[in-house]
């Protein structure tokens, strides 16, 4: 079986479930997705599917390689590949569709997304530093400080934190809760946020 | 926005009776204690409705035994087995957090003039 899946995050809202609590959850409009192309142990010496999000993509916007590579599948152009895990000996072929029906509810998922840039940050953003008082003839205010010792080690380390860029990198949240499964709208509820902003795209895999 | 709308829609009660704030409101509570199901009711001032959607709440004031008490509800929540109106106030805000800070006589609020 097909253990993942592509889609597109919707937002997020709330419902209420069978106890009547209420839920928070990320709506992700999950598929209809294709296989591409499969990775085979022993052509590519891992069990994989690459698969994509069928959205219609016009085919004049596709590059002409990239157009081969879907006519080799048989399938028409697609916005977004990624690969995906498959079991071993899965039968799964290129032209096969892959749908949220995968996926039941109270299932943990990872999804993995491309969390919202915030371009360059400081360090009181992007590592959570306290920085100094504003006033009160304070002089320090959101500067990093000290970044190390002098005469030894006589170099700052490496991984120290600093400013730079913040955000619009690949993030994995583990263990999501699947909360419902909408095979007829092809929409998975993912309980709490996942990364990446509105109509941006996640893969959601299966967690065990 | 609109798939949201969509697939929140279904939860949505269509059996909830207008009410602002400045209402005086009874709400019956479904408490589960184990397998048996039992209605609470919780009568009070409606001092602020938020949000809107699946996710609106209201809150409700009453004061008790000399305390005032506040709850929060879902105003879409399964947990509601019904909302009575049992008065209807006349008020010149939305929020009524001023309430809080009085007592006694200067708490109360007029009753509205009834719509025909």
């Amino acid at each position: 079986m097909i253990r993942g899946i592509l889609g597109k995050k919707i937002g997020m809202t709330q419902v209420f479930d069978d106890e009547g609590r209420v839920v928070p959850v990320t709506v992700v409009q999950a598929g209809p997705c294709v296989v591409v192309q499969r990775r085979t142990a022993k052509r590519d010496g891992y069990e994989a599917a690459q698969i994509g999000l069928v959205e219609g993509r016009p085919a004049r916007k596709v590059t002409k390689p990239l157009m081969g590579h879907f006519e080799k599948a048989g399938v028409p152009p697609t916005r977004f590949l990624a690969e995906v895990p498959v079991d071993e000996n899965d039968e799964a072929k290129p032209g096969d569709a892959v749908l949220v029906e995968i996926f039941e509810a109270d299932e943990p998922v990872h999804v993995m997304g491309t969390s919202k840039g915030r371009g360059f940050q400081g360090v009181i953003k992007r590592h959570g530093f306290k920085g100094g008082r504003a006033t009160h003839g304070s002089m320090f205010h959101r500067a990093p400080g000290s970044i190390g010792a002098a005469a030894y080690p006589a170099r700052v380390f490496a991984g120290t934190r600093m400013p730079g860029q913040h955000g619009n990198r690949n993030v994995t949240v583990k263990n999501v809760r699947v909360v419902r499964v909408d095979p007829e709208r092809n929409l998975l509820f993912l309980k709490g946020g996942v990364p990446g902003a509105r109509n941006s795209y996640v893969r959601i895999i299966k967690a065990s | 926005m609109d798939i949201l709308q969509e697939v929140t829609q279904e939860q949505l009660r269509s059996d909830i009776p207008e009410f602002k704030a400045g209402d005086t409101v009874k709400v019956h509570v479904r408490l589960k204690e184990g397998e048996k199901e039992r209605i609470q009711v919780f009568e009070g001032l409606v001092i602020a409705r938020k949000h809107g959607g699946i996710s609106e709440t209201f809150t409700v004031r009453k004061v008790s035994s000399g305390i005032g008490v506040e709850r929060v509800f879902p105003l879409h929540s399964p947990g509601i087995a019904k909302i009575e109106v049992v008065r209807r106030g006349q008020v010149r805000r939305a929020k009524l957090y001023y309430i809080r800070n009085l007592r006694g006589k200067a708490a109360r609020i007029k009753e509205a003039a009834r719509k025909a």
